[in-house]
């Protein structure tokens, strides 16, 4: 509770900051009165904020990794409807987004489907003042699928293999990473809200690329599909995993309307050798993941209900 | 390509025999294999007329429009009178770009030509002290793959040929050669590996972005990066210079979708779902309708492409043309 009230209060003071720092792209309610506690009224204009996102691109409006601003409207129209209307997210911390700069979000990774990752891309390219594109890692699979091999690509989502990565935030990016990859996103309800095992890769690039990490704690991702894990049939199947929902359609298609809260915390700068022993990388990995821990705790504290 | 880097034109000179031979105003003599295809002759022009350097060139077919001094001999790579031709001993340069392609011609005959003919011209190479060797590989080598970096660098696994057996030759020929750069030390090699070279060519990119409508696989639309035939060409010249050897990768002004490049050239593409794509292409190419071997599809399919700084950084190379002047290279006339 303490420390929610500090990052309540720590709002309207890092708010000018953020909004002084890029006084090119000042917008008519950036400062405007604030909204209840935590939200501010919603500035929408995404073609301005498209056109405010710092991205680099060639003659025909392509970045290396195929991101068009073009394309990139249509995915954050139906992002944003997600983010204010269906998920109702909230977003706490917002000034620990950098304005520039590379950045690693490190989160927790829940509910079957990675819609997680979408809210949190949402909330960096909505709340700030100014936009910042945030690039996921993309499992192997993705290219190998039709429309969305190109999509995710077009959208600015990257296959998430480390040389990307480093690249990525070599040229100031913002990247996405969820270190317990699909151990996390297909854990059962039972298990919700206790963080799987990190991967140590996001730590190594962190270090090596000396990139900040803002931890990110999604609260609401849990109970968007409580589902059961069917590992034994999946595997017969070859499938990576075979959640069942105890809803028609019994697939977590659809994701329950319940209400995001995202809570993005100070950036936490590493040093160290990349290459290390495990045991520090080990203590390093621990330091993110018990601050997300904690602050996942403390949102739950915070949350009076699951769907509002 | 004056003698300017002294560390690397003292290398050569060794390699020469003597400090006194490349201060002599003779001319320059260099092998180029594979000279009567388009490509090769662009180089030879360059090298020729622009650089004043002897040409001989080396091709089974014979070379059209050759001009009167530039040499030109139709031996088998493999053959006695290919090799009287290092014997001599007084070869500048050898620059490889006879890496027979074509998909009609019999596996067996074409792995023979292509990697015992190449083990030939690096074994006369090295007898006959021929400082610098060039060959011209292509980054299609590291393979198109869902898992692949958006930009693949020199020291990337060459795993074309895991999905694509027709690339097997020129991985085999690129192993080979980069097995060369560090046995024989005391001469100068470098391999280039330029992305899809596009021009007034008869290559597979050339060729597939000249059809007016290209199939395209429904759902799919990898970023590609092309090279324009006179950039290739270019790097070729870079890798010439003393002192220059390694591996690199050669890239063009950027990367587009492939959509982008098929909608700039004013292409009508035709989508296929891609699990019908490869028995339509099949048979067509069976029938004789295409000259495109399935496994290509990969390249419409997955990403391939290359980080080219190394090139830059080292070989000093820099593409001069533009991403729509590259483009449009495929339709100049011939």
């Amino acid at each position: 509770m303490g420390l929610l009230e500090r990052l309540r209060q720590l709002r309207p003071e890092a708010h000018q900051t953020s909004g002084g720092s890029s006084a090119g792209t000042t917008r008519g309610t950036t400062g405007g009165p604030r909204e209840g506690s935590t939200r501010r009224a919603p500035d929408d204009d995404i073609a301005a904020r498209t056109q405010a996102l710092v991205v680099q691109g060639n003659e025909f409006g392509y970045d290396p990794f195929g991101l068009s601003k073009d394309s990139l409207k249509t995915a954050v129209t139906l992002a944003r409807f997600f983010y204010r209307h269906y998920f109702r997210a909230e977003a706490h911390g917002i000034e620990h987004i950098p304005a520039t700069g590379r950045v690693v979000f490190v989160a927790n990774h829940s509910g079957q489907l990675p819609f997680d990752g979408m809210v949190i891309a949402a909330a960096a390219f909505l709340e700030p003042a100014q936009p910042r594109l945030v690039r996921s890692m993309v499992e192997y699979f993705v290219p190998t699928v039709p429309f969305a091999s190109y999509l995710f690509s077009r959208w600015g989502q990257i296959t998430g293999t480390p040389e990307n990565c480093r690249r990525l935030l070599a040229t100031d990016e913002a990247v996405l990473v969820f270190p317990e990859g699909a151990r996390g996103i297909s854990k059962p309800f039972s298990r919700r809200y206790q963080l799987a095992e990190f991967g140590k890769g996001f730590l190594r690039l962190a270090l090596e690329t000396q990139s900040p990490i803002v931890p990110v704690a999604v609260i609401g991702a849990e109970e968007q599909a409580p589902a059961i894990n069917l590992r034994r049939v999946a595997k017969l199947f070859g499938l990576p995993s075979l959640p069942i929902v105890p809803y028609p359609p019994f697939l977590p298609i659809v994701p329950l309307p319940v209400k995001y809260r995202l809570y993005f915390g100070e950036p936490i700068q590493l040093r160290g050798d990349p290459d290390d022993d495990e045991d520090v990388l080990d203590a390093q990995v621990k330091i993110v993941k018990n601050r997300i821990q904690s602050m996942i705790h403390m949102g739950l504290r915070e949350r009076q209900h699951v769907f509002w | 390509m004056n003698d300017s880097t002294s560390s690397g034109s003292s290398k050569l000179d060794e390699a020469l025999g003597g400090p006194t031979e490349r201060t002599l105003p003779r001319l320059r003599k260099v092998v180029i294999t594979g000279i009567s295809g388009r490509f090769g002759r662009i180089v030879a022009r360059r090298l020729h007329h622009e650089l004043d350097w002897q040409i001989i060139g080396l091709d089974r077919r014979p070379m059209l429009g050759k001009p009167k001094d530039i040499e030109h001999h139709s031996y088998d790579l493999r053959s006695k009178k290919a090799r009287d031709i290092f014997r001599a001993g007084d070869i500048d340069a050898l620059i490889h770009l006879g890496v027979m392609h074509d998909p009609r011609a019999r596996p067996a005959e074409l792995y023979s030509w292509n990697v015992t003919g190449t083990a030939k011209l690096l074994e006369y190479c090295q007898a006959y002290r021929v400082p610098k060797v060039v060959l011209l590989s292509s980054a299609n080598v590291y393979g198109p793959r869902p898992d692949n970096p958006q930009f693949l660098t020199e020291d990337a696994p060459l795993l074309a040929s895991q999905r694509f057996p027709q690339m097997r030759d020129l991985v085999e020929i690129d192993h080979m050669t980069s097995t060369f750069l560090w046995r024989a030390q005391q001469i100068e090699t470098v391999i280039l590996r330029p992305v899809h070279i596009v021009g007034p060519m008869r290559n597979a990119p050339s060729n597939y972005l000249r059809i007016e409508r290209p199939p395209v696989l429904l759902g799919f639309d990898p970023m590609v990066q092309l090279v324009h035939y006179r950039d290739a060409a270019e790097a070729i010249v870079c890798a010439l210079t003393p002192g220059r050897r390694g591996i690199y990768n050669i890239c063009g002004p950027g990367e587009l979708p492939l959509s982008a490049v098929l909608r700039e050239l004013r292409r009508d593409p035709l989508p296929i779902p891609h699990p019908l794509a490869k028995p339509i292409l099949s048979a067509a190419f069976r029938f004789g309708v295409s000259s495109f071997p399935v496994a290509e599809l990969d390249f419409i399919r997955y990403v391939c492409m290359v980080d080219g700084r190394r090139a830059s950084a080292e070989l000093g190379y820099r593409p001069r043309y533009g991403l729509r002047e590259t483009i449009h290279a495929v339709d100049e006339p011939a």
